[in-house]
């Protein structure tokens, strides 16, 4: 069983935990994942593998607690073992020489980018890091991703830290200059598809990175299909990264949805126990 | 007919298997059929009329001895019964409960003729159950070898590569994807059918043997099969045929439609209908179609009123007599409440506002000419659709390839479809050290065909493994 090696509270909600898993730290790629579970009882989870180093064996992820399963990882220590640890899934992010490359992060959408700006910025490429939050405390790897930048805007919904608004505007601003030859785009749902309507218009290409429910990880089950291009992928094996200017949003969206009322009642029935307690 | 055979008086019909009743079993996921006890056992197989022929061993894709093993049945030596069995099977609790023994041993069975065939497959049950309670028939272990062998999968295929070459002295390591061993037996097979318990006993039964099973492996990921070789002498790759099939037509994206393996995943594997006790969560429907004819299909809709669902249909594009499902299957399904609706396909899934499933569009069909399978074509027929109302939607009518390890394997050749290309008397891939079998091999999906595949190829890894490391006369001398 996997042990954390090193355990970092990033925010009240956002945890970092490196792990070690040297078979996984060997192979992983930037743009992949593992599935983990934290509980013999427990559901299966994808998380982003953010970093790795395979000399020392370790692989790192960065979560927010949005509800049951990430709670509970959470509480995990450094010493603790993760039940469950399988990996690295997903296709590697198709990493080249392409120019100047706009990586776009919201949220913890930005630890998930992270690998990717640092695997662009290793291949030679001009990096312009876009790193956007709801306000100042969710904001995460704000100096990690600015050390494997170029250049950075950072920008909060609410004002409360650096640009306000929305990360959409200073996108627009480096399209307008001509100067972007690919866009990655990794957040939530709305802010993918606004970027990737954005982009359409300049014709810049943006890989965007979906994030469906799954289940084995593996191409197994289909929980995780997406609409892409009118053809149904898995997200799990044919991504998690597709082309943003042909992926079916609105399906994603409502796929997402499937089990809201679940999640909640199991979230809340646990923090109802551990209250007590 | 010879002597012995002739004196006996034929008895036609068979000492019936206790079922808990429809009524009680629908409500829990416990298993069905109560098996026989000694008595009955003893009675049933006092039928036998243990003819020379034995029609029903070579019924049997692995040659069990089946008139041997219900004659010793007959005469109370239920031990050499086990014996006889686990010569040629290794897991008969398993397959003594899944295998379609009416197209298999039982079918050919001299006293079939005349009345029932012998039970074979609820003796082959009794005999395991025996063993299970009256203390393990171990096998006798060669000694080592100093080799090994890795497994990709825990299926029924890697299960019995396992046991031989564990037994033959070979070390053996198994690589499983998922976080539970047991292939389809623990994922797809549910609990009333195949009780977990007995597929975890079969697989610590081989851990005791001393077989390693790394679990979260995910070959091709994790591990490439080149890695492997480096560690191993030789590798069985048996993965299945995983990858889930949908029908492509519009509407399958809605919330409520699912793949069977990911139903049947969610309910086995990740214990959903204990959902909240345990954390994976099931959309549980009212009103459920299950799409397709098989003992998937039928697993689905099983567990799908074991679920709570008021009403199951099972829409079916073939007729009744030719569903590929197990017969008792289909019995158990009728008894339950299952409702069919035979002869029709799917056209489309409705969904509402908020993109759930609503209702399917159903066609109807007729049955044409013979197609490949020599089983008559069914053909649309225009003008005939209908909207039956539903709120979940399961297809289930195949499953394929995952290209996860071709795609990563050099050397190793796969067919148009996908499926791993392999001598079929020692299961050699075209790969060097590299063998295959089960549903990845592609020679049609079954348990006991998986099991067969294993053992062919476990005999053809020791053929390979002992001339690799006997040095050829002529260097030597
Ligand atoms: C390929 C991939 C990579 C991911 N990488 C990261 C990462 O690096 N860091 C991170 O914090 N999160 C990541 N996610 C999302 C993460 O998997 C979910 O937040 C997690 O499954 C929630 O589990 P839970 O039990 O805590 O919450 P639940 O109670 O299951 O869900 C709570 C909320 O999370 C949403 N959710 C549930 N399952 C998923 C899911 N599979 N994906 C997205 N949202 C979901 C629900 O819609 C709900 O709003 C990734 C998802 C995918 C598919
Ligand atoms: C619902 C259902 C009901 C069935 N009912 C019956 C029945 O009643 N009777 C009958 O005879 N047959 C039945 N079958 C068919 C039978 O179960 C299969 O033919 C049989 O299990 C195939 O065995 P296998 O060894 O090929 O592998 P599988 O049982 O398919 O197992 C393969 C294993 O390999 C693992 N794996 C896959 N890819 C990788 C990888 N890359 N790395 C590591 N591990 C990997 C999988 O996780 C899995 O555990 C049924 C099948 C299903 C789905
Ligand atoms: S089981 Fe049937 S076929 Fe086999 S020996 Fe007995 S009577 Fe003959
Ligand atoms: S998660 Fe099961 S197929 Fe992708």
């Amino acid at each position: 069983m996997p042990e954390i090696a090193e355990k970092e509270v990033l925010t009240p909600q956002i945890v970092r935990l490196k792990v070690i898993a040297p078979d996984i730290a060997k192979k992983r790629r930037p743009g992949q994942f593992v599935i983990l579970r934290v509980d013999k009882r427990g559901e299966r989870i994808p998380l982003t593998i953010v970093d790795s180093d395979p000399r020392e064996g370790t692989v790192t992820i960065v979560f927010q607690v949005v509800g049951k399963t990430t709670h509970m990882l959470s509480q995990l220590e450094r010493g603790d073992k993760i039940l469950d640890f399988a990996g690295p899934l997903g296709k590697p992010t198709e990493i080249e020489q392409f120019g100047t490359v706009v990586v776009v992060g919201g949220g913890i959408g930005t630890a998930v980018a992270f690998p990717i700006a640092k695997g662009m910025k290793e291949a030679g490429n001009r990096v312009i890091a876009i790193v956007g939050a709801r306000s100042k405390d969710l904001l995460v790897l704000e100096h990690e991703i600015a050390a494997v930048s170029d250049e950075i805007v950072v920008t909060t919904d609410d004002g409360s830290y650096k640009r306000p608004g929305l990360v959409t505007e200073p996108l627009k601003e480096y399209l307008d200059r001509g100067e972007v030859d690919q866009v990655v785009a990794i957040g939530p749902v709305p802010m993918m598809r606004a970027v990737s309507e954005l982009t359409k218009s300049y014709g810049v290409k943006t890989l965007v990175s979906l994030n469906p429910i799954m289940v084995d990880g593996t191409g197994m089950c289909g929980a995780c299909r997406v609409a892409v291009g009118g053809k149904t992928r898995f997200a799990c094996v044919d991504g998690p990264e597709f082309d943003g200017h042909e992926v079916d949003f609105e399906d994603l969206t409502m796929r997402l949805t499937a089990y809201r009322e679940h999640e909640k009642q199991s979230y809340n029935q646990y923090l109802e126990y551990h209250k007590d307690k | 007919m010879d002597e012995k055979a002739k004196k006996k008086t034929l008895r036609p019909d068979r000492v019936p298997v206790g079922e808990r009743s429809p009524l009680e079993r629908v409500e829990d996921f416990r298993e069905v059929p109560l098996g026989y006890t000694l008595d009955q056992a003893k009675d049933e197989a006092d039928r036998c009329l243990n003819c020379k022929k034995r029609p029903c061993k070579r019924g049997c894709p692995v040659g069990i001895d089946c008139g041997g093993f219900v004659d010793r049945v007959s005469k109370g030596d239920i031990r050499g019964a086990v014996k006889l069995v686990k010569e040629k099977n290794l897991l008969p609790a398993i397959t003594g409960r899944v295998c379609p023994q009416a197209d298999q041993c039982e079918g050919p069975c001299l006293v079939g003729k005349k009345g029932a065939s012998i039970g074979i497959g609820n003796l082959e049950r009794f005999v395991s159950d025996w063993e299970r309670k009256h203390g393990e028939v171990l096998p006798d272990k060669a000694p080592p070898t100093g080799m090994s062998v890795g497994i990709v999968g825990s299926g029924p295929s890697g299960l019995t590569v396992a046991a031989d070459l564990i037994q033959l002295g070979y070390g053996v390591t198994i690589y499983e994807a998922l976080h539970e061993p047991g292939g389809v037996l623990i994922y797809g097979i549910p609990e009333f059918r195949l009780p977990k318990a007995i597929v975890s006993e079969q697989i610590d039964g081989l851990r005791r043997l001393g077989v390693e099973i790394k679990l979260n492996q995910i070959i091709g990921k994790t591990l490439t099969v080149d890695e492997m070789l480096e560690m191993h002498d030789a590798v069985f790759i048996g993965v299945g045929a995983g990858a889930p099939i949908f029908m492509d037509i519009p509407g399958e994206n809605l919330i409520g439609v699912y793949s069977a393996n990911e139903y049947l995943t969610r309910s086995n594997l990740m214990r959903a209908y204990s959902f909240p006790e345990w954390d994976t969560p099931m959309f549980l429907g009212k009103r459920i179609a299950v799409i397709g004819g098989g003992n998937v299909a039928m697993d689905s809709a099983r567990t799908a009123l074991r679920l709570g669902a008021d009403e199951v249909v099972l829409i079916y594009r073939r007729s009744l007599e030719e569903m590929p499902s197990r017969d008792e299957e289909i019995r158990h399904a009728e008894e339950e409440g299952l409702r069919f609706e035979l002869l029709k396909s799917p056209t489309r899934i409705i969904g509402n506002g908020s993109g759930r499933v609503t209702s399917i569009e159903l066609i109807s069909m007729e049955l044409g000419e013979p197609d490949a399978s020599g089983r008559r074509r069914p053909i649309p027929v225009a003008g005939s659709e209908q909207i039956v109302e539903v709120d979940t939607v399961i297809m289930a009518i195949g499953q394929q390839p995952n290209p996860m390890i071709a795609a990563t394997t050099p050397g190793l050749k796969t067919d148009k479809q996908g499926y791993i290309v392999v001598d079929k008397e020692t299961m050699a891939t075209t790969k060097e050290g590299v063998y295959a079998g089960g549903d990845i091999a592609g020679f049609g999906a079954s348990v006991i065909r998986a099991m067969g595949d294993g053992r062919k190829a476990a005999l053809a890894i020791q053929d390979y493994l002992v001339s690799k490391n006997t040095p050829d006369r002529e260097s030597a001398s």
